[in-house]
């Protein structure tokens, strides 16, 4: 049986999810999509710097691909609500992450406001995938408030420090029914490949790559290990076990006592 | 007047429209949004909207993100 993912009515192949933040340019970063064959971007809306001369970040992601304005910057639900209402007038479609933060050290969410947005822009027709802290009654609430996918971080944005919350996710994946997608701090490809072999439906990566000696290298490399991730969780991992079990048989010892 | 762009304050003349500020800033509208008093402003109506005193204009557009 074929492995689909579909999100908000579509199908996605490519479970890696690319943010488009950091890159040295958007040439690069275009490279960078266009290799890991990734086929759901992010992006962040800003007002217009009219003193810089900018391209048009549109542009340079490969047609085909979903875009997903994120809501950053919002403070509370209301901030998300406004941002991701102007982001689906530019015409770049009705997906949404939510992202709700108040606290600027360690860029966590606002759970609370979030499921708020989530609630109001569901009803609007949007897809909604929230950026959350890994919490399972949280993660329910989002599903009842219609969320296509909850995002649960792994460490905190753009630290590079692994899917620190791995049991709390792995709890999130096997209770919940709708896609959960594990966002932020994955720092290697190993992290991402962990993340599939738990059973995450993707993940969103954007620093690692970005900032990356390679981005189109890393790119491929965050793809590859999703891919095998995934491969490796639905070929069933075995369980892990304390004592040796040896893998060569235990008879037919070259040796007298054998 | 006095109108406020991007949180910024600035002063333009009088009967001045939304399409008039998008090319007195040479802003290319296909990448751009508006809000006008936070309200969307669809493109087309643009042209029908003249600014009043302390009106405050958003516009913004697509950056990198994650």
């Amino acid at each position: 049986m074929e492995d689909i993912l579909k999100i908000g009515g579509k199908i996605i192949k490519n479970r890696l999810f690319i943010g488009t933040g950091k890159f040295a340019s958007y040439a690069i970063m275009k490279r960078a999509i266009e290799v890991s064959q990734a086929e759901v971007v992010t992006v962040a809306l800003r007002r217009v710097d009219s003193s810089a001369k900018s391209e048009n970040i549109l542009e340079f992601i490969p047609r085909g691909c979903t875009i997903v304005p994120n809501t950053s910057g919002a403070r509370n639900a209301d901030e998300a609500v406004r941002i991701a209402r102007l982001a689906k007038a530019s015409g770049a479609g009705n997906w949404v992450k939510i992202e709700v933060v108040q606290d600027n050290k360690y860029l966590l969410p606002d759970n609370m406001e979030t499921l708020k947005a989530t609630e109001i822009l569901a009803k609007e027709g949007f897809i909604v995938l929230p950026y959350m802290s890994p919490d399972l009654s949280m993660a329910r609430r989002l599903v009842d408030a219609g969320a296509a996918a909850v995002m649960p971080l792994g460490s905190p944005i753009g630290s590079n420090r692994g899917v620190r919350t791995k049991e709390l996710v792995e709890i999130i994946v096997r209770e919940i029914k709708i896609p959960v997608i594990v966002d932020a701090g994955l720092g290697a490809p190993s992290s991402a490949c962990e993340c599939m072999e738990l059973g995450c439906a993707a993940v969103l990566v954007n620093t690692a790559i970005a900032i990356a000696e390679d981005p189109v290298g890393m790119a491929k490399a965050f793809s590859d290990a999703v891919r095998a991730g995934r491969l490796g969780y639905l070929s069933g991992i075995p369980e892990a076990g304390k004592d040796a079990k040896a893998s060569s048989p235990l008879t037919g010892f070259l040796r007298e006592d054998a | 007047m006095v109108i406020k762009i991007n949180g910024k304050t600035e002063s333009v003349e009088k009967a001045y429209t939304i399409t008039d500020l998008v090319s007195k800033k040479g802003l290319s509208p296909e990448k751009i949004v508006i809000e006008h008093n936070l309200r969307i402003v669809p493109k087309e109506e643009w042209d029908g909207i003249a600014l009043k005193d302390n009106d405050a204009i958003e516009i913004v557009s697509f950056v990198g993100g994650g």
